[in-house]
């Protein structure tokens, strides 16, 4: 009955780094259910990612892992993908590594549309470095760098993909595993650039500073503030702030995708050699 | 027809959940405590441990064998049989 994650996982770095009550840990559990469903070989996976409390997850995944410099993950990421498109390139990043620190390398390869998922632990703050405000931390919450509370506005990382030109765009918070699961395997199984994003907790670098230090109060806080798809499209804009739309957000098959796209012009330059 | 069917499997009594909690990998951070909808676990108090606190299986019996508490655990420390 029991699910084995062990096939996919560095057992002996078990248990891991995170804090008590860290949503990472459900992100990872439910990326490795959405690999154990699909079937992938681990050998046929890259599994890529940045810096930061996220982007540890690697180290305890038993794959083909990179760990790389600050906000640059997608970047390798597209020159794996370039060298062998018939392998899964994956992606995980937190919130300040995904849309701050490599938000130009999100935006171009959401436009150039190529094979990867990226899946965003949007926790709302930088957790390894010590709780210093990201662009997604919500207005009025108090950060280390923001101690009269956050006045800048936040990110929606989802609008932003979708504008980008992202062709699968989904969100979930860690409160729901089995809805967070079946969105990374049908982001994995997509044919394009796909996006998912999953609302996580820090309990330690946010809560403790909002009030919310407990794990499961958080957890529920964050809950609270999710608005599945179809409940949201019945209400008004001013409900929806500072509130997140939750589900299946985006979805298009038709634009190409870019390895195939880059195909055609190897093909074509082979020919004109070879003439 | 469906019924016959029915009537010929012969009734296959399911093994009665277990709960399991790794003392090692638990960090006592109450997720399970609260998703549990029929309250299997509690957290207690340990004194050799660093993080101070774990989750015990309390009434095993309760289980329904939902698997909340093991997809929510961030740290691989609960295993239902």
């Amino acid at each position: 009955m029991t699910f084995n994650y062990d096939e996919y996982v560095r057992t002996e770095t078990i248990p891991h780094m995170w804090c008590p009550g860290c949503g990472i840990g459900i992100v990872m559990k439910s990326i490795i259910r959405a690999f154990t469903a699909l079937k992938w070989d681990k050998n046929d996976i890259a599994f890529v990612s940045g810096i930061g409390c996220t982007s540890r997850m690697p180290g305890y995944m038993d794959m083909n892992t990179l760990h790389t410099t600050h906000g640059r993950a997608l970047a390798f990421a597209t020159g794996i993908k370039l060298a062998h498109p018939e392998k899964h390139v994956v992606v995980v990043g937190g919130d300040g590594d995904a849309t701050a620190i490599g938000g130009n390398h999100l935006i171009h390869a959401a436009r150039r549309n190529i094979d990867i998922t990226l899946i965003i632990n949007d926790n709302a703050i930088y957790g390894m470095t010590g709780g210093q405000y990201s662009p997604t931390t919500p207005p009025h919450m108090i950060a280390s760098t923001a101690p009269y509370g956050m006045v800048e506005p936040n990110f929606d990382i989802a609008k932003l993909v979708m504008g980008a030109g992202a062709t699968y765009v989904a969100r979930e918070t860690i409160s729901k595993g089995i809805m967070l699961e079946k969105y990374i395997k049908t982001g994995l199984a997509h044919k394009g650039f796909s996006v998912i994003v999953a609302e996580s907790t820090c309990p330690i670098q946010f809560g403790r500073r909002n009030r919310l230090a407990d794990p499961v109060e958080l957890m529920h806080w964050l809950k609270n503030r999710g608005v599945p798809k179809t409940k949201a499209a019945g209400m008004a804009p001013e409900e929806l702030q500072d509130r997140f739309v939750t589900g299946e957000l985006f979805r298009d098959d038709s634009r190409p995708e870019f390895t195939e796209v880059y195909q055609q012009v190897i093909d074509a330059a082979m020919k004109k050699e070879n003439k | 027809m469906v019924t016959a069917e029915v009537a010929a499997k012969p009734k296959v009594k399911k093994e009665p959940p277990v709960v399991d909690v790794i003392f090692e990998n638990c960090k006592g951070c109450n997720i399970c405590v609260d998703v549990c909808p029929t309250n299997v676990l509690v957290l207690i108090k340990v004194p050799n441990k660093w993080e101070g606190y774990i989750a015990e299986v309390k009434y095993p019996e309760k289980c329904t064998r939902c698997m909340l508490c093991e997809i929510e655990c961030p740290d691989f420390a609960i295993k239902v049989y």
